[in-house]
């Protein structure tokens, strides 16, 4: 069975490290913030200047004030802090995340990330933070669907829309599987149930290869 | 004796100037400064270019300034957003000019103007479309685009509390934008939730120092 959002973003959350400096992109990346491992503590980082993003507030905790990068409202973890714009980029384009995880149009073999512009005449192009994540984080996974609604695959040879950086996406968490970005090319670590190896090739543009040891990709109901 | 306060909106506002450069705090409606947008609009500024994070949220505020056809241009990280339907309107119908700027350079550039400094190398777009015709520089082995300055002639801030010589405090994520753009402006007008007396604020907790202020409204909500 694919994994629906929710579970997207469960898995992903499966791998933070205890202690990591972690910001998440707009869309489903955002989910991941429901699913912290109870175990670690992960100080999750939005690009408008909050450090310390803690869960989802109650219907009579919300604050107008405190929101994420999706203008949501969030609550603050205790040791969280405020700071201006300026300075929340200098954590960004500073390196001092460990991680970005982020939403996508598209992925290239090579790691180049396509997540600003469809370049739609009638839909304008919205680059928010992404590019300054993108080059700035330490690391750069992507959540997104392994298909497109019609059926495209978002995993490509080469993007075909414009590109937000190259050459930086490490890890794709997907419906399906989990690929790391290699410099041997795309390589499948995880792979649902129920699909084979051939049908995830041919949902995916650019070529896989099977990890060695490939596991069952698997999340629990949530 | 320093006084910055002033009585009323358009006190506030009075002055600006048609074409001016305005930069707009705020990351959508936290911190922006709705009621100074819709003071403009009164006040009468024309073509004016406004830099803001996003492009305003249903049809107040800076969204109320867009539809009243005051603003030629915008530089912006993130127009489209939900409830970003005054923007989308005339952007589609070409009749506002959109320069679209990744958010940390947008806010670096105007911290460059704030300090004097005349420009930075950043690896921020290099290999995209947005580093076209812009010199690059290779620095100890890593590509760099060359970006410039970007200095306003009025600020539109909003703060949380404010005192008469001008110093400011923000609350939670409100603060976003409004601190650097506080420095960037020749004209820097906060709306403030709460105007204090002088002393009233923990010199610990003011985030922008009266220097960088000008005018200073009470506005409660």
């Amino acid at each position: 069975m694919p994994l629906n959002r929710r579970q997207i973003a469960w898995r992903a959350a499966q791998d933070l490290a205890d202690g990591a400096y972690v910001n998440l992109g707009i869309g489903l990346p955002t989910l991941v913030s429901d699913f912290i491992p109870a175990d670690r503590e992960i100080v999750l980082h939005s690009e408008n200047g909050v450090l310390g993003v803690g869960p989802a507030p109650g219907d009579n905790e919300v604050d107008w004030d405190l929101i994420n990068a999706g203008k949501q409202p969030i609550t603050l973890v205790t040791g969280g802090s405020f700071v201006h714009h300026t300075d929340s980029f200098v954590m960004i384009r500073g390196g001092h995340l460990d991680l970005a995880l982020l939403g996508a149009f598209e992925v290239s073999e090579k790691g180049d990330l396509a997540n600003w512009t469809t370049d739609d005449p009638g839909f304008p192009p919205g680059v928010g933070g992404a590019m300054d994540l993108a080059v700035g984080a330490k690391e750069i996974r992507v959540l997104i669907e392994h298909t497109t609604k019609a059926g495209t695959p978002r995993i490509r040879r080469h993007c075909g829309y414009p590109l937000t950086a190259a050459s930086v996406v490490r890890r794709i968490y997907t419906d399906l599987a989990v690929i790391d970005v290699t410099a041997e090319g795309l390589v499948v670590r995880e792979l649902v149930e129920d699909i084979d190896f051939p049908t995830l090739q041919a949902k995916t543009e650019a070529s896989l290869r099977p990890a060695l040891d490939m596991k069952v990709l698997s999340a629990p109901a949530v | 004796m320093i006084d910055k306060r002033v009585r009323s909106l358009a006190e506030a506002v009075a002055g600006i100037p048609d074409g001016a450069i305005v930069l707009c705090g705020g990351f959508g409606s936290a911190g922006l400064p709705d009621a100074l947008c819709e003071a403009v609009i009164e006040q009468g500024a024309r073509d004016l270019t406004i830099v803001a994070n996003n492009a305003g949220t249903g049809r107040t505020g800076l969204a109320a300034l867009l539809a009243a056809g005051r603003v030629k241009r915008i530089i912006c990280s993130f127009p489209r957003s939900a409830g970003s339907v005054v923007f989308e309107e005339l952007y589609a119908q070409g009749r506002i000019e959109l320069e679209l700027v990744p958010q940390g350079t947008m806010s670096e550039r105007m911290r460059c103007a704030a300090a004097g400094l005349g420009g930075f190398y950043s690896p921020v777009s290099v290999g995209t479309r947005l580093a076209h015709g812009k010199e690059h520089r290779e620095i100890d082995g890593r590509l760099y685009v060359l970006e410039k300055p970007l200095k306003g002639d009025v600020a539109l801030l909003a703060a949380h509390r404010g005192d008469r010589w001008g110093n400011l405090t923000y609350r939670k994520s409100a603060r976003n934008f409004n601190p650097t753009m506080a420095m960037a402006a020749s004209l820097s007008i906060a709306q403030v939730r709460q105007v204090v007396e002088l002393g009233e604020v923990d010199p610990e907790m003011v985030v922008t120092p009266g220097i960088f202020v000008d005018r200073v409204v009470e506005v409660a909500i």
